[in-house]
């Protein structure tokens, strides 16, 4: 197969390293052509996951075909390569949803399997490792094997969160749940501080099937951790009014792009701050339930293609990392603090609750509290404030989640995820010669050989 | 009644991407090639995201002999067809080309074998005095150059079987639409130097579809493939043949 060099990166645009890229269009093309080798889906996650320095990268966007829709069970198989964007418009119609959805819909289905992810719901539904029913995986030796919760069921948990280093996934089988309205019913709680924010959330009163807070990074001493708790579900039938029409369609949303980069100084303190307060203001005397369409509720920034290019040319980082429910509000608060002290705006800083830690062996959910930032790299002094905000976390006993990261230390990323040797036994067992492996692997030292 | 497309070489990228426009506009199909696995999966993918009636078979462009008999299973299954779209192709490599033995792969995939399905194809529709042939042919038919002429003849004979044919089929109510692709980002240009202005499948999927509304017999897609061919075509040989191309 015809390769193509060139540089690339993640969606943060952070680091860029040049990879030699091949594209199959068929199926039986999905094999481990050459030793370090990294599937890539849409390039989503942020950082170095989906990238291979002088490696290959095999991008799967072409083998996304729909398989099977069980209308009735609610049942779907597909290979790996499709999309969330590709599914819904399939699903929705017939009464289905994604049991688990990232703030994305250009995502592939692959790629929510290895990095196992989460959406406002976990504390409900888990990760979305928890709905998958079945995976066909590509092996190091160019075998194929089923895995699932039953069958290979080790091989299942070290690959659901594995980030792509067991093998090429082929395709999943997904669990879908009902849902009778395509629409969301939400309703907004503001609150002035981090106390009333954890409130909120905790609130059972207030509580709903997807639960998140917006916070004003920028707000400091009494109003550190200001911010908006939003609460919504699938509405159902009886909330839908009869002027909706059909409850299960949903308008086409308008879509705009960033043209070009904006410059480093576009987003500062003081366009932060005002954007922040305006978003407060507005978003915060949504006191009262109102209906949505999943579209801008699920994916608000999808409406905004390239919305990457915001941060300018030198990219960003997420940092997103997850504080254990008993030390959760003082692991928070003082992320908050040192991040706030820094200076730094983040532009987006969104705080959400964890149910029980999953399965996937490196899978990053556990019970508590995630927090994500979105931090433009402007000099070194970045990866300093991120070093001391990694301390914290290992600290309280938190964790960083892999799929947004792209600076992380191997000694952080050993302390952070217990349950790596356990991991690595499986990838040593499945793939002896270590032929997956991608740049993100590299710098965390997870390898299945000793070297 | 909607429309029922066979659409030969179903799982190219362009291919896909028809079918595709096809499906989306409510059009039954039968999809055909060499690839029984790939063929299933496409014809999953079209009922799931369009809701549409696929059918599958498979189709060696190569093995003119079994032509016939396939054709008439395709007629079986979908009697009152309303068109086809011959989407098949093999770039080959030239240096290889250049022998015989490997130069007669291009000729067969490019021109012969699709010469062989589509006079069974012809046939049909004079008879049936209605229906479309749509030949997906190459801007690299329009100008024999050095980096692919083995291809490039095949193409351009391809260029010029369907010209024959349109002017044959005109009378008889048929439309036969020669497509001229430039540079599309499939698996038979990906990784190759010196492209640009390259295409998406879709794009080159959707304008195939959108030709039968209008009144064009040879199109260019990208449509300013026209202009570049324009200029190509009209270099002097003399000036031409010492270019490296």
């Amino acid at each position: 197969m015809t390769t193509l060099i060139k540089p690339l990166s993640g969606w943060g645009r952070y680091p860029v390293q040049s990879c030699e890229l091949e594209r199959p269009e068929r199926y039986a093309e999905l094999l481990p052509s050459s030793a370090r080798l990294i599937t890539r889906g849409q390039g989503r996650s942020y950082g170095d996951a989906a990238l291979n320095e002088n490696g290959r990268v095999m991008l799967t966007e072409r083998i996304n075909r729909l398989l099977d829709f069980d209308v009735n069970s609610g049942i779907l198989r597909a290979e790996a390569g499709v999309t969330l964007a590709d599914i819904l418009p399939v699903i929705v119609p017939k009464g289905w949803f994604l049991p688990v959805t990232p703030g994305t819909k250009f995502v592939s289905l692959g790629g929510c399997v290895a990095a196992d992810v989460h959406g406002k719901n976990h504390h409900y539904q888990g990760s979305f490792g928890d709905h998958v029913l079945s995976l066909e995986l590509i092996l190091a030796d160019n075998s194929q094997l089923t895995c699932s919760p039953a069958e290979n069921i080790e091989l299942f948990w070290a690959t659901v969160g594995g980030m792509g280093l067991t093998g090429i996934i082929g395709e999943v089988t997904l669990q879908l749940i009902a849902v009778q309205s395509a629409h969301m019913m939400v309703q907004h709680h503001a609150a002035k501080n981090l106390q009333q924010l954890f409130k909120h959330l905790e609130n059972s009163a207030l509580d709903d099937r997807y639960a998140v807070a917006w916070i004003d990074s920028l707000a400091d001493s009494k109003n550190l951790g200001r911010g908006i708790a939003m609460f919504g579900h699938h509405a159902g039938a009886h909330e839908i009014p009869a002027d909706f029409g059909d409850a299960l369609t949903i308008k086409a949303r308008r879509t705009r792009s960033i043209p070009c980069d904006l410059p480093g100084w576009a987003l500062n303190p003081l366009s932060i701050g005002a954007f922040n307060a305006l978003y407060y203001q507005r978003e915060g005397n949504k006191q009262r339930p109102f209906l949505t369409s999943y579209d801008p509720y699920f994916y608000p920034l999808d409406a905004i293609q390239n919305w990457n290019r915001l941060y300018g040319k030198h990219g960003f980082v997420q940092y997103q990392c997850v504080i254990p429910q008993h030390t959760a509000f003082d692991g928070i608060k003082a992320l908050l603090q040192e991040l706030s002290n820094s200076r730094r705006p983040s532009f987006l800083a969104v705080l959400k609750r964890f149910g029980a830690q999953g399965r996937g062996m490196l899978s990053f959910p556990l019970a508590g509290y995630t927090l994500a930032l979105d931090l433009p790299i402007r000099d070194e002094g970045l990866f300093v404030l991120l070093n001391k905000l990694d301390e914290i976390v290992v600290q309280h006993g938190g964790r960083v989640y892999l799929a947004k990261d792209a600076r992380l230390s191997a000694a952080s990323f050993r302390a952070m995820y217990p349950r790596y040797e356990e991991w690595l036994k499986i990838k040593q067992t499945v793939d002896p010669q270590n032929r997956f492996s991608s740049s993100l692997a590299r710098r965390l030292k997870i390898s299945g050989d000793a070297a | 009644m909607s429309e029922r497309v066979l659409i030969l070489g179903a799982t190219s990228a362009i291919a896909r991407a028809t079918a595709a426009a096809f499906a989306a506009r409510g059009a039954a199909l039968y999809l055909a090639s060499r690839d029984a696995d790939e063929l299933q999966r496409i014809a999953a993918d079209l009922r799931l995201r369009y809701d549409v009636e696929v059918r599958y078979g498979l189709f060696d462009a190569e093995a003119t002999e079994s032509h016939e008999a396939f054709f008439k299973s395709v007629i079986q299954h979908m009697p009152t067809l309303s068109g086809v779209v011959l989407a098949f192709g093999y770039l080959g490599n030239q240096q290889a080309a250049q022998d015989f033995s490997v130069g007669a792969k291009v000729i067969t995939s490019n021109f012969t074998g699709a010469v062989s399905i589509l006079s069974h194809c012809a046939n049909y529709f004079e008879t049936l005095q209605s229906g479309f042939i749509i030949g997906i042919s190459s801007v690299a038919g329009d100008r024999g150059r050095q980096s692919n002429y083995m291809y490039g003849a095949a193409k351009g004979a391809l260029s010029l079987y369907l010209q024959g044919l349109r002017n044959r089929l005109f009378v008889r109510g048929v439309r036969v639409i020669t497509i001229k692709p430039g540079f599309v980002d499939t698996a038979m240009t990906f990784g190759l130097p010196g492209l640009f202005l390259v295409a998406s499948p879709q794009h080159i999927g959707e304008r195939i579809v959108a030709t039968l509304g209008k009144s064009a017999d040879v199109v260019y897609l990208p449509s300013f493939w026209r202009y570049i061919m324009l200029i190509i075509k009209h270099i002097p040989e003399p000036v031409f043949k010492r270019m490296k191309l």
